[in-house]
């Protein structure tokens, strides 16, 4: 394998493995709060604030994953 | 396809002072919050107010009610900080969706030959604007800090040589401090220069139509980042102002 096709395997690899988890994380976190929501579905507005906060906690490690992607391709 | 840069272009110097794209448009966002802030002013003084006025309040209490839910009783003091973050990043998240931001180019002589660079760019999309916007919010924090628990109780968090285990937990904490500026800065960064890339290659995939709903998507993850960026600001204000 040359220079090229190990960066585009790394670009992969590195969105491939580095996505499992936020996955994970984004799908526990919505199961939680809907769980959340037809227990008590009255503290709608503050679950959904927790939510979206910890959504974008979780979103944030695969966007980490996404600029090492795109710094290794682009550059 | 147009070639994607981590950076933001050089387009041309102001008296020695280098001006990129990103800061370009951000100059015109600035415009416009000013023009929006000056009419908001005078309908305030007026004795008859416009739609326009109502709808700003709105806007506006609706993000009071937001952070008073998180900052409590000091929401006096953080809310212009806080509104003016929420209110900032929206306008410089949303003006990089706008048609001709990225598609127009000039170009820029460098060395030889002239090089073709886009004119505008969402200053977001740049990692300079995302890391003042993060350092001002740490900066910030640390005010807050000093402000409401005094000099000494806000220094013991971080220096604290009761015991080894304080000590460390001290260390802890000034890595923490300093990975907020990471964080904040990254998440931003990454958010709004992930969606342009999107939006480039979806373009240039399928040309007509399909970079509709990619557009919408934009638009609801440059509010959300938004949000984000001003809850999370908020949430570590009421983490560092309270007593341990």
């Amino acid at each position: 394998m040359n220079v090229e096709a190990v960066k585009f395997v790394t670009v992969g690899l590195t969105m491939c493995i580095g996505v499992i988890f936020p996955a994970l994380a984004i799908g526990n976190i919505g199961s939680k709060a809907v769980e959340a929501l037809g227990r008590n579905p009255e503290a709608e507005s503050s679950i959904r604030t927790a939510m979206i906060l910890s959504l974008a906690f979780a979103e944030a490690i695969a966007i980490y994953v996404l600029v090492v992607a795109l710094i290794l391709k682009f550059t | 396809m147009p070639e994607i840069s981590i950076k933001a272009e050089h387009i041309f110097d102001f008296f020695g002072f280098r001006v990129t794209n990103s800061i370009f448009l951000s100059l015109f966002v600035l415009a416009f919050c000013i023009i929006i802030t000056y009419f908001y002013q005078r309908d305030a003084a007026a004795s008859k107010k416009s739609g326009f006025f109502y709808v700003m309040q709105m806007i506006l209490r609706s993000l009071y009610t937001l952070f008073e839910s998180i900052v409590k009783e000091k929401i006096n003091f953080f809310f212009p900080f806080l509104a003016a973050f929420f209110v900032w990043i929206m306008f410089q998240n949303w003006s990089g969706l706008l048609p001709g931001v990225g598609s127009i180019t000039i170009g820029v002589p460098e060395g030889e030959h002239i090089l073709h660079v886009p004119l505008f760019r969402g200053n977001n999309a740049d990692l300079n604007g995302a890391l003042a916007l993060a350092i001002s919010a740490f900066i910030l924090i640390q005010y807050a800090g000093i402000k409401f628990l005094g000099f000494k109780t806000f220094i013991q968090k971080f220096i604290n040589i009761s015991n080894p285990i304080n000590f460390f937990l001290g260390f802890l904490e000034i890595v923490s401090e300093f990975s907020k500026i990471m964080s904040f800065s990254f998440r931003l960064f990454g958010n709004i220069f992930a969606g342009e890339v999107l939006l480039t290659i979806v373009a240039f995939l399928v040309p007509v139509l399909a970079s509709f709903p990619f557009l919408m998507l934009e638009i609801f993850v440059g509010f959300v980042q938004a949000l984000v960026f001003s809850m999370l600001t908020a949430v570590f204000i009421s983490v560092s102002v309270s007593h341990h």
